[in-house]
Parts: structure tokens; C-alpha cells; sequence
């Protein structure tokens, strides 16, 4: 099973490659024709469905060496960082597939497959572990609801995240000037400014409740629910930093450009966790490093 | 801003006794304040998770100290050990959480008075309002479809105005107060709280009394007295670890417990993930290492030591390492003592052991003799030998069941026990703590979700109630407000006659 799992993953890191060259073309295509040139279309069009085509059978191909995974190891695949990655990178797609049917954003499909194909690369070359079971601490239903709610939340607040940074690119680009064609067909400013947004409040309930039921998972297994560990530090001040967002945007009425530098900023202190914390922090939590 | 500044001043000089505790309260209670508080606490616990932590690891905090000598005391002078605990710290929430006290004071007033307010009458000009349409449709009807999705309605003469959302505010404000809920179930925790730590042997018994304790520290306001003298009698311990990793895979402890010292046993089982519960206080299996049964006896024969002698384990294959006092010899005798489960062999390391299970066990002993340091009332660790005024009289390999003859007595190696550390956390916060999380959980929800938005309508004046003029405003969320208006449209575009099964 363990094996399967791996080919699985190498599988959907071949079919996120093609997805990200279709990405890539289209965008090609679309800066070229831009040059004075009409724009074809529908031929870019055609393209990007493809490649979206291509994101679902990756997305379905990981999900099913997530599953393997799992059986071989006789629980969810949630207990190393080569296990958290291959789920965020999982997490992160789905979540943009979602975001798909309801938002237009296909035009993100690039930075999808770029992330997902970066992540599952350095999980496989260098975060990999065998599969096996859990020590004793991290045995526990709050491991799963706390961990599959943190990587669920970290998917989304990647994609917020990447929406924020096409939002500040944008915003440059118009500043000095009227958008190419490449971006021309990209939404408005404003829209991803308000998907950014809506995006981290769906998010921010999730990112508490995993807080909280790893905090109720602490307190079992440590006896003390809150520690100042440094992954519990780093979570909170995600928390913060999140929260400082909804509040600048809400109340002190930020908007755009600064709202954007904030998403940044609280999804950085959200990938410091992640990579740095578990890496080469110390702690109770060092466990679920490599 | 430099300007803003100078006015500030000059508004401050003006201002004075208490006017200007006025100005210091919404200074403090304002908007930007809370904003600013809020990310300086985030920043402020940035040190906390860089620099080690004396409430985490003391031990690397000592370490911290020797590598870095000078820096280190300044360090120490800013509380950077012990970030969470340190004044700048403790200002810095307790400001933000006067600030959220501040603005949720006036917001709660309001909302008190708010939440039974009737929609206002409609603005006189719709044409530029959200989401404008004029539809044919009839009015009572419109008010069917406002009642069907909840909205709160009030009638004018010509027009009704429609609202909904008022739940949002309820959100917003059961979040914040949360908040303030869990900084009480900390304070409770910290306050009325205690922790201890024991390492008991196997087949020995813990009573829950204050010298049961290794280490105890108790909250400020916890009473040592009032201690439920519950007691745990440690029946069996069973370690599982792979074979191929060497990694824990499952504690089990079978105890016996009784809820006071005379009441009656009854059996219970302790794992990691599994503590023993006496009302607030739970009993946790913390770790595991190795006790040595040893027995000594003087030149002539007599026992002057014998029992169990607890050892810490230094590495994950619980290679364990502590001392064997004899004080009542003398000359004092005293051993440095490490435990080997499984012992292997390297040129560079010496003994060391590669699996924590007693595959094969060896007890190594260096033996001291001299002056034990016991007598001069100094506290000294029951794990370390002062060899400071000894001298080192023999080096010891042993398997269970072997005897050593040094000098002046001999040393039996009768066996090996295993010792759980139990910790006992009471913590009389954490219900209210948990609870507090999961109203700021639901508190977030309602004010993220819900959204506040209002619907007029107006009949046309030239249409003989038969036309329809519909706007409608957003506080947030102006796509639930336009999902709204198209629903409405859709449903008053219906003919009447076949919106029957509506």
C-alpha cells in the first residue's frame, strides 16, 4: 500500500506538471496576442479548461494516494510534515476547485498547479518518511479534527494569500499604466480585493476551531490546554494577524493595497509555522517535524 | 501625522484633571488603539517562541545562558525568558482588553436598545440606491416572500421597508465577550490552579498529599490543605515501542484507585492520551524510565542499603544515569549509576543502548567513596553524586542477579523496575476557557456570516398598485443583499396565479 501511495504521488506530480504547462501557455498565448494583435479567445479558453481538467485528475490521483497512504499506515494520513504537505497540497487544490464553481478565478490555475507541484516536490524529496504508526501522544481524535481543520484552513489561506499578491501585482501594474492583455481578462481590483476577503472570513472560524481542538487535544495529552510551545505561539499570532485583518477591513475600513500587505503578512507568519516550527523549532510539537 | 500630533499635545495642555481621563479612555477605546494593541500583542510573542522559555524548557534556557554570557543577563533584565509572564507582555492584553471592555460598554447599551428597532421609514430617492428595479407585481406579495426569508417588516403608507440581520451585531458581540470569558478561564487556571510532578515506581502507590509531590507548584490562590487525598496504586506498566524505529507506541498503566484513602479499590488504566480524573484535577502518564533494585552491605555483611533507586533516562533508548547514596557507611559510599537496557558496544561512544525495552540489561556502576556532602543541609539532587570530596574506588559492569565485592562492601544488582512520572494538573479554568472558545467560535460565525441588509418597496404612484419600485442597502455583504433582490424580483415576476406551489 505504501508503495502505491508514493506512485500515486508521483503520478499526480506528472498530471499537476502537465496542468501547470497548459497554465502556462495559455498565459503565453495571452501576453503574445496582446501585442497589437486580437486576442483569440476562445483558443486560450479551450486551454485553460484543459488544464482544469488536468488540476480535477491530479487532485483525484492525490486524493487516492492520500487514501493508500492511510491504509498502509492504518490511520489518516495526518501524523508527519511529508503527510501534512502531500494533505495541504491536496487541501490547497480542492479548495481552489471549489472556489472555481462559484468564483472566476480559473485565470489562478497557474499559481495552483506552480504551489501544489512545488509542495509535493520538496514533500517527496525531502520530507519523505515511511509510513508508520503514531507515538503515543499523538494518538487521538483531536489529532485529526485539529490537524485536517489546520491544513484545510491552511489550504484557503494559501489561496487568499495568492490572491493577494496577483491583487498587489495588479495594482502596480495599473498604477503605472493600463493592464497588458495578460491581465486584462483577470477581475477587477476591486473584486479581488473582496474575494481576498471573503475568502479569509470563511477561513478565520475554521483557524479558531482548529485552535481550540488542538488546544482541547493538549490538554489530554499534556495536561495543559495552552503552552506559549512555539507552534502554539505561532497559531495564535496567525490568529491575531488574521483577526487584526477582518478588523482593519471591517471597521477601520482598510481596503486594497494595505488590506493586501496584511493578508500577506498573516499568511506568512501562517507559513513560518509550518516550515519553520516544525523544522527547527523546539517544543511539544516537534514531533510532527520530519 | 506630525501635525496631528502637535495638536494632540495642545488639546492634552488644554484639557485638564477629568477631561483628560476622558481623552485617555477613547484614546484607548478607539478603533485604531484596539487595531494597533492587537497586532503589538502578536508581535510581542514573537521573542517568546525564538528565544527558550523558562516556563518550557529551563534547562535550554541555562544552556542559552552559557552560550551567550552577556548578552543573556540583559536579555533576562527584559524578561525575554519568560516572555509570557513578563510585564511589557501582561500590559500590552490587559490594555487591549480594556479597550475591548471600552468599546463593548456602549455597543452592548445600543444593542440592547437596537435589537427591537422596527426598519426606518424608506429614503424618498431609491432610483440611486443598491440593486434599483421596478417590477409589475403586487405588494402583498412581496411581503409574503420578505416574511418567507425572515425579514422584520414595517408598513408605510405606499411603501414598507424590510430589514434583516440583526443577528450580526449579536455575533460581533458574543465574540468579544468570549474573548474576555477565556482570559477569566486562564486567570482561574493560573490562579486556583497547581501542577506536581511524581516519579513512582511500579507495584508503589501515590497518595495525593503535598510530600507525595517531587515538584509541586501551586496557583496563588490554591490551598494545599483542601487536596482530595485520592490514592493511585501502580498495579502494572506495559511499554510498547517498534522494533524497527525504536518509537514509543503505546503506554498502558493498570491502576487501582480510590477516591479517598479508605474507600474501596476500584481498577482503572492510564495511557497518554488518557488521564485519570478527580473532578478538576487529572493524573497524567508523563514519561517512563528505569528504577535499579540494588542491595549494598558493609565489609562484615550488614544491609545498608536496599531498594529501588529511580534513574533519569538520557536518550530515547532509555539509557538511564543517577546516583546510589549510602550515606550510612563510613566513610560514605555512593555510586554513579547507569542502566542499559539493551547494551551495545562502540569504540567511540562506550556503552550505550539501542533499544528501550531490557533485552539486555547491564548496570554500570563507578563507585566513589568519601565525603557524600549529605550533612551539610545543602538540598542536592537525588541524581547526582557530589564527587567533589571522594575519591573512585572501583568501575562496575553487572547483569541482573550478580554481586561486586569492592573494597570495604559489596553490591548487589537484584533487578530493574519501571517508573512512570505521573503529573497532576489541577485546573479549575479550563471549562470556562473551552466554553468561552466555542461561544467566540459560534460569536464568529453570526458576525461573519450574517449580514445586515435592508429591503424597501413602493408601489408606483401612476400604477394602480400593480407596479412596484424595489432597492435595498448593505452594511456587509452586498452579494447576500443582491442574491436577495434577485430572488425577490424572480419570485414577484411570477405570475400570481402560477406561483400557487411557491
Amino acid at each position: 500500500m505504501g508503495f502505491l501511495s508514493n506512485d500515486l504521488i508521483y503520478s499526480a506530480i506528472v498530471v499537476f506538471a502537465l496542468a501547470f504547462i497548459l497554465h502556462a501557455i495559455e498565459t503565453a498565448w495571452s501576453v503574445r496576442s496582446g501585442e497589437g494583435r486580437n486576442l483569440d479567445r476562445s483558443r486560450t479558453e479551450r486551454v485553460a479548461r484543459n488544464a482544469t481538467g488536468l488540476i480535477v485528475l491530479a487532485d483525484l490521483i492525490l486524493l487516492a494516494g492520500l487514501i493508500t497512504r492511510g491504509l498502509s499506515a492504518e490511520r489518516l494520513p495526518l501524523g508527519n510534515m511529508y503527510e501534512f504537505s502531500i494533505t495541504g497540497a491536496f487541501a490547497f487544490t480542492t479548495a481552489y476547485l471549489v472556489a472555481l464553481k462559484k468564483f472566476q478565478i480559473r485565470w489562478l490555475g497557474l499559481f495552483v498547479a506552480g504551489g501544489a507541484l512545488l509542495t509535493l516536490g520538496t514533500a517527496i524529496t525531502l520530507l519523505y518518511v515511511e509510513s508508520a504508526p503514531l507515538v503515543p501522544a499523538l494518538k487521538s481524535p483531536w489529532l485529526v479534527i485539529h490537524v485536517a481543520a489546520a491544513i484545510i484552513s491552511g489550504g484557503i489561506f494559501l489561496l487568499a494569500n495568492s490572491i493577494a499578491a496577483v491583487y498587489l501585482i495588479l495594482e502596480k501594474i495599473e498604477r503605472n499604466g493600463t493592464r497588458g492583455s495578460w491581465a486584462a481578462r483577470l477581475p477587477s481590483l476591486d473584486s479581488l480585493d473582496q474575494l481576498t476577503y471573503r475568502l479569509i472570513a470563511l477561513v478565520f472560524p475554521l483557524w479558531t476551531f482548529s485552535i481550540i481542538a488542538g488546544a482541547i487535544w493538549a490538554e489530554a495529552a499534556w495536561g495543559r490546554y495552552w503552552g506559549w510551545d512555539p507552534k502554539e505561539t505561532w497559531a495564535f499570532i496567525t490568529w491575531v494577524a488574521y483577526a487584526a485583518y477582518l478588523h482593519a477591513r471591517v471597521t477601520a475600513g482598510w481596503k486594497g493595497k494595505k488590506a493586501a500587505w496584511l493578508c500577506l503578512i498573516a499568511g506568512s507568519t501562517f507559513l513560518f509555522n509550518y516550515i519553520y516550527v516544525n523544522i527547527w523549532g523546539t517544543g511539544k510539537h516537534t514531533y510532527s517535524g520530519l | 501625522m506630525a501635525k496631528i500630533e502637535k495638536d494632540r499635545t495642545r488639546e492634552l495642555r488644554e484639557i485638564g484633571g477629568y477631561s483628560l481621563l476622558r481623552y485617555l479612555w477613547r484614546l484607548l477605546t478607539s478603533m485604531r488603539t484596539a487595531l494597533i494593541l492587537l497586532l503589538l500583542l502578536g508581535l510581542a510573542s514573537i521573542p517568546g517562541s525564538i528565544i527558550p522559555q523558562r516556563t518550557q524548557n529551563p534547562f535550554q534556557v541555562q544552556d542559552f545562558f552559557a552560550a551567550n554570557p552577556t548578552i543573556s543577563p540583559w536579555l533576562d533584565r527584559l524578561y525575554l525568558f519568560d516572555v509570557f509572564g513578563a510585564p511589557w507582555f501582561s500590559a500590552i492584553y490587559i490594555l487591549l482588553f480594556i479597550s475591548l471592555i471600552g468599546c463593548l460598554l456602549p455597543r452592548l447599551n445600543h444593542y440592547r436598545v437596537a435589537i427591537f428597532e422596527r426598519p426606518t421609514r424608506p429614503p424618498q430617492i431609491f432610483e440611486s440606491s443598491e440593486g434599483f428595479f421596478e417590477v409589475d407585481g403586487d405588494m402583498d406579495r412581496a411581503i409574503r416572500w420578505l416574511e418567507k426569508n425572515r425579514y422584520r417588516i414595517e408598513r408605510f403608507d405606499g411603501s414598507i421597508s424590510a430589514e434583516k440581520g440583526y443577528l450580526k451585531e449579536f455575533g460581533n458581540l458574543l465574540f468579544h465577550l468570549s474573548l474576555l470569558l477565556i482570559l477569566i478561564g486562564i486567570a482561574m487556571s493560573s490562579l486556583f490552579g497547581m501542577r506536581g510532578e511524581a516519579i513512582v515506581n511500579e507495584g508503589e502507590r501515590f497518595i495525593n498529599t503535598p510530600v507525595a509531590y517531587d515538584n509541586i507548584s501551586p496557583g496563588r490562590l490554591y490551598s494545599l490543605d483542601s487536596m482530595q487525598p485520592y490514592r493511585i496504586d501502580l498495579d502494572d506498566f506495559t511499554a510498547k515501542y517498534n522494533p524497527i524505529t525504536n518509537q514509543a507506541l503505546d503506554y498502558e498503566l493498570k491502576v487501582k484507585i480510590r477516591e479517598s484513602t479508605d474507600a474501596k479499590p476500584r481498577e482503572g488504566v492510564i495511557r497518554v492520551n488518557k488521564p485519570l480524573t478527580f473532578g478538576a484535577s487529572r493524573v497524567f502518564l508523563q514519561a517512563t524510565g528505569y528504577s535499579v533494585l540494588v542491595t549494598v552491605r558493609d565489609s562484615s555483611g550488614v544491609v545498608t542499603f536496599q531498594g529501588p533507586v529511580p534513574l533519569l533516562p538520557q536518550d530515547p533508548n532509555l539509557t538511564s544515569a543517577g546516583a546510589i547514596k549510602v550515606p550510612d557507611m563510613d566513610p560514605g559510599i555512593g555510586f554513579v549509576a547507569s542502566f542499559i537496557p539493551t547494551i551495545e558496544r562502540d569504540p567511540v561512544r562506550g556503552a550505550f543502548s539501542s533499544f528501550p525495552e531490557p533485552l539486555d540489561p547491564q548496570l554500570l556502576l563507578a563507585a566513589w567513596q568519601g565525603d557524600l556532602g549529605m550533612d551539610e543541609g545543602k538540598p542536592q539532587s537525588i541524581y547526582r553524586l557530589d564527587t567533589s570530596k571522594m575519591e573512585r574506588i572501583a568501575l562496575i559492569s553487572m547483569k541482573p542477579g550478580e554481586s561486586f565485592d569492592f573494597k570495604v562492601g559489596s553490591i548487589t544488582f537484584d533487578g530493574y523496575l519501571p517508573w512512570v512520572n505521573i503529573q497532576v494538573i489541577h485546573d479549575p479554568g479550563k471549562r470556562t476557557a473551552l466554553f468561552g472558545g466555542f461561544l467566540a467560535l459560534f460569536g464568529a460565525l453570526g458576525m461573519l456570516f450574517i449580514h445586515r441588509r435592508k429591503i424597501w418597496i413602493r408601489l408606483r404612484g401612476d400604477s394602480q398598485g400593480k407596479s412596484l419600485e424595489v432597492a435595498g442597502l448593505a452594511t456587509s455583504g452586498e452579494e447576500k443583499l443582491r442574491e436577495d433582490l434577485v430572488s425577490l424580483k424572480e419570485f414577484l415576476s411570477a405570475r400570481a396565479g402560477e406561483g400557487k406551489g411557491e
